[in-house]
């Protein structure tokens, strides 16, 4: 599997999921600057968690325009998959490539913790490792990652089952009291139509290793490799 | 020609910070406090001085970059300088 991985100024944790790509696929990935007009050609693209352009007018907005973004958005039309971790999803939504808007946690606090998911269908590229009926710890650490949409979209996303995960409790009941932000439904991350893109806000490329604390983020990358070769 | 894009959140998005800081003002003795909403001011100086031109390329800013039309409302103010 040829990934790349998209470094933005303020992007840190380009390094993070680049390790875990590597170990996972024994091939490191390619890592391309912001400035690029075009992307090599690849199997997947990773946008990483960070805070690109210091989330000026608003998380993700920057740098959802810069020049390299408009191959990732050309190529994510065309089928290639991509995957977009915290500050990732919220680039991916400002780009139009998923539905919605990312605000700030309910709480207004930045919150860095583990936190639980129910994974909502294990169909995809992204999640074909995973079991349905085993929740994973994985941790989330951002600001801005408060999931809303319309009362339509939300059905919309519902009816074509294009949830990936909500937040849980640690038995992998979907509860108010298990959501982080003030996500709506507990949404934790989303597909787009033809589920090749996800966007999610916990960050699975830092559980895996036993060193770190965890490894449910395993799967993931695993999923991915199972699928793209 | 100077353009002033007023943006705020649509109504029935919640606004935490709103929130925030009208409970920071009652906290300051301010009483009568009600709904508090807080929103961006945005200046931008165009070269542009035909008005019609003009506020058609601050609406496409506003569309494409200064606001997310998902939950924000946007407000364009033109003056000639």
């Amino acid at each position: 599997m040829k990934a790349n991985v998209i470094v933005f100024p303020g992007s840190n944790c380009d390094r993070d999921v680049a390790v875990a790509l590597e170990q996972t696929t024994g091939t490191p990935p390619a890592m391309v600057w912001h400035g690029e007009t075009s992307v090599p050609d690849c199997d997947l693209i990773v946008l990483p968690g960070g805070f690109s352009y210091g989330d000026y007018l608003r998380s993700g907005a920057m740098a959802a325009h810069v020049p390299v973004m408009r191959d990732v958005v050309k190529r994510a039309r065309a089928g290639t998959p991509v995957l977009g971790i915290c500050n990732g999803f919220q680039i991916l939504i400002e780009a139009g490539l998923l539905p919605g808007a990312l605000m700030r946690n309910a709480s207004l606090r930045f919150i860095c913790r583990d936190v639980h998911l129910r994974i909502e269908r294990n169909d995809t590229a992204f999640a074909r490792c995973y079991d349905r009926n085993s929740p994973i710890r994985v941790p989330i650490a951002h600001h801005d990652g408060n999931y809303f949409a319309s009362e339509d979209v939300l059905d919309e996303l519902e009816d074509r089952q294009r949830v990936a995960f909500r937040y849980c409790s640690n038995d992998g009941t979907v509860i108010d009291a298990a959501n982080p932000n003030g996500s709506q439904r507990n949404i934790a991350g989303i597909y787009n139509e033809t589920f090749t893109v996800l966007g999610l806000m916990p960050h699975p490329e830092r559980l895996i290793d036993p060193a770190l604390g965890g490894e449910d983020g395993v799967a993931m990358f695993r999923s991915l490799v199972e699928t793209l070769h | 020609m100077k353009a002033t894009v007023k943006i705020t959140l649509k109504n029935g998005v919640l606004d935490p910070q709103g929130k925030a800081i009208a409970h920071a003002l009652e906290a300051l003795g301010f009483s009568g406090i009600g709904e508090v909403r807080q929103g961006k001011l945005i200046e931008i100086d165009l070269g542009e001085t035909d008005r019609g031109k003009a506020e058609k390329a601050v609406e496409d800013m506003c569309r494409r970059l200064l606001a997310n039309t998902v939950i924000e409302n946007y407000d364009i103010e033109l003056v000639d300088q």
